[in-house]
């Protein structure tokens, strides 16, 4: 058994719905696994009970084999959890270097020391560079954030989310907003993602999902509809019906 | 596979300079502080004031620590200073007549009440930090004022008496020792403040400023970080408060009145918030505009910094710092540049 992120029975209501009914879902090592599913369907309560936003009423989170359904959001993060978000999340204010050094410093555990300097720690800065060489960001890696336009701003979320070196990485409609010119590099991105970084995509557009996973899981009214293969989901009746509707035979 | 390796550490080479730049003392800022020790000498007649000015813009550096660096907002700092000049008046008063010691003591204090009261803004948004702060600055003063045994109540603190500085510099009618003492002390606190706010955790708080969801997800535990700043904030406020009992050789209920926690906002936001200089350059422009203003119209002078405020916050904010940052921008360019 080598599955990284799992969770059991995980049941969240709110009041009397049932958003996730009973979701027993395992991530592997090293997947490009893919989660869809129509609006509604308890995607975003699910990562929210992944991430820890969010406690289950019932059921439990592993992450590599250790339960942490109870652990808070940032310990989850310093475990190798990280999401990036639908709508951008970035430190605007800062440059993406200044954004990429915090953090990474906070990776490193040096965020709470107060005293020392930043550009003290060798690994920091090396790490640092790496990112923004890695992501492509070193030519602008002296702007303001706020000022970047929306692709490149799009790159940053994903590059702030590596450098919190994630072993599973929930990337929440990456590709959400940006524009076909610059789409093409960011979906390159994440193909470029290595291997060893088990990679989550929550994706309502099928090119991306077919094009860049090895597995999907289909969820529909808070349960897993179906779970396989792309091809075999693509070919699923059940899927089809419920889910992808006319854009299969389209 | 020298090539990207080369790019890289020059990469890196250049990542460490960008991270140096920022903590690196600039020009300028050696002027200001040999401006602040010249004014001693070119206007003896006005050490008083001045000295109220290096008081003030302590208290202003404090509050540019949480709102400038971490985005709380407060209309209640006079709690912290208020609660420093009482700790430091009391120590004079009972126990020792050292001003280091009361310094000392009026810092821990009101450090002590900033971590006491720092779960109350952890929580929720602006408004209901300005309420909360508003509140407890509410509740110090009136709690003060029942006080009264220990506080004098609306009489305040009299008598006090403060021993000489290091034992050696005796506090005099014209603050010369006044305002050596309170620049020292602002001197010796900015420069810690400005290795914080360059260091980790100071990068740390910026992130929480600028967005708490991904600072979060980035694994900052925001509460630890924000209850730590507003600890230190609370601090810094104390040390203002008690420079001001020991310098005054009195504390009064005023201290902790809501006009300190107002003014304080004003002079943030006239010298601008997250680069440490506003505190200390709108106190500046605060004292001497309060001066200037009720020299000709003592009664009246209210009216006239809230006409200024209301022309200021409208539109004369982004002209006056737009054009210090152009001064910046262009004397940044005026130096060779550092890159590998």
């Amino acid at each position: 058994m080598s599955a990284v992120l799992e969770t059991r029975a995980l049941v969240k209501q709110f009041g009397g719905i049932t958003a996730t009914d009973r979701i027993s879902f395992s991530l592997e090592r090293g997947a490009r696994h893919a989660l869809i599913g129509p609006n509604g369907a308890g995607k975003t309560t699910f990562v929210n009970l992944l991430t820890g936003v969010l406690r289950p009423t019932s059921g439990v989170v592993m992450l590599g084999g250790a339960d942490i359904t109870t652990l808070s959001r940032e310990a989850r993060v310093r475990l190798g959890l990280v999401r990036t978000f639908q709508i951008n999340q970035l430190f605007a204010t800062m440059t993406p270097l200044e954004m990429i050094a915090a953090v990474t410093s906070e990776r490193l555990g040096l965020g709470a020391s107060s005293f020392s300097r930043l550009d003290a720690s060798a690994t920091l800065v090396t790490e640092t560079a790496d990112i923004l060489a890695r992501f492509r960001l070193d030519d602008i890696m002296d702007e303001t954030i706020a000022t970047l336009p929306y692709g490149k701003q799009r790159q940053i979320e994903i590059a702030a989310a590596f450098a919190a070196k994630p072993s599973v990485l929930l990337l929440d409609e990456p590709a959400a907003g940006v524009p076909e010119a610059e789409r093409r590099e960011l979906l390159d991105t994440v193909a470029a993602l290595p291997a060893d970084v088990s990679v989550l995509l929550i994706e309502h557009d099928m090119d991306i999902v077919f094009r860049f996973a090895t597995r999907i899981t289909v969820l529909v009214n808070g349960q897993v509809l179906a779970d396989g293969a792309p091809d075999a989901i693509a070919r699923d009746p059940a899927v089809r019906t419920a889910y992808l509707g006319e854009a299969a035979h389209g | 596979m020298s090539a990207p390796d080369l790019a890289a550490s020059g990469l890196a080479g250049h990542v460490r300079a960008s991270l140096m730049l920022s903590r690196r003392w600039h020009t300028a800022e050696a002027l200001f502080w040999v401006g602040a020790i010249a004014a001693a000498f070119l206007f003896p007649r006005q050490l008083l004031l001045m000295n109220e000015i290096a008081i003030l813009a302590l208290f202003a550096l404090s509050l540019d620590l949480i709102l400038g660096y971490a985005g709380i907002v407060s209309l209640g700092h006079a709690a912290f200073l208020g609660m420093g000049a009482y700790s430091a008046g009391l120590v004079a008063l009972h126990i020792a007549s050292d001003p280091l010691l009361g310094l000392f003591v009026g810092m821990a204090a009101s450090g002590l009440l900033g971590l006491v009261t720092s779960p109350l803004v952890l929580k929720g948004n602006d408004l209901t930090r300005l309420m909360v702060t508003l509140g407890v600055g509410l509740l110090m003063l009136e709690l003060a004022n029942a006080l009264s045994f220990i506080t004098g109540g609306a009489d305040g603190l009299q008598g006090i008496m403060m021993g000489k500085l290091f034992g050696h510099f005796e506090f005099d009618l014209f603050g010369r020792t006044a305002y050596a003492y309170s620049l020292g002390v602002l001197f010796v606190l900015f420069v810690l403040a400005r290795r914080i706010v360059h260091s980790p955790f100071g990068l740390s708080l910026r992130a929480i400023r600028d967005n708490p969801l991904r600072a979060t997800a980035s694994g900052v535990p925001r509460n630890w970080r924000l209850a730590a700043v507003y600890t230190l904030s609370a601090a810094y406020a104390g040390a203002a408060g008690a420079l001001l009992a020991q310098t005054t050789q009195f504390v009064s209920l005023d201290v902790l009145d809501f006009h300190r926690s107002a003014d304080v906002m004003l002079v943030l936001i006239i010298g601008g918030a997250g680069y440490l200089y506003g505190g200390l350059i709108g106190s500046i422009a605060f004292k001497f505009l309060q001066d200037f203003i009720s020299g000709f119209t003592p009664q009246y002078w209210q009216f006239w910094i809230g006409l200024f405020l209301v022309l200021f916050v409208l539109g004369g904010r982004e002209m006056i710092h737009g054009g210090i940052k152009a001064v910046l921008a262009r004397l940044r360019a005026l130096k060779p540049g550092k890159r590998p």
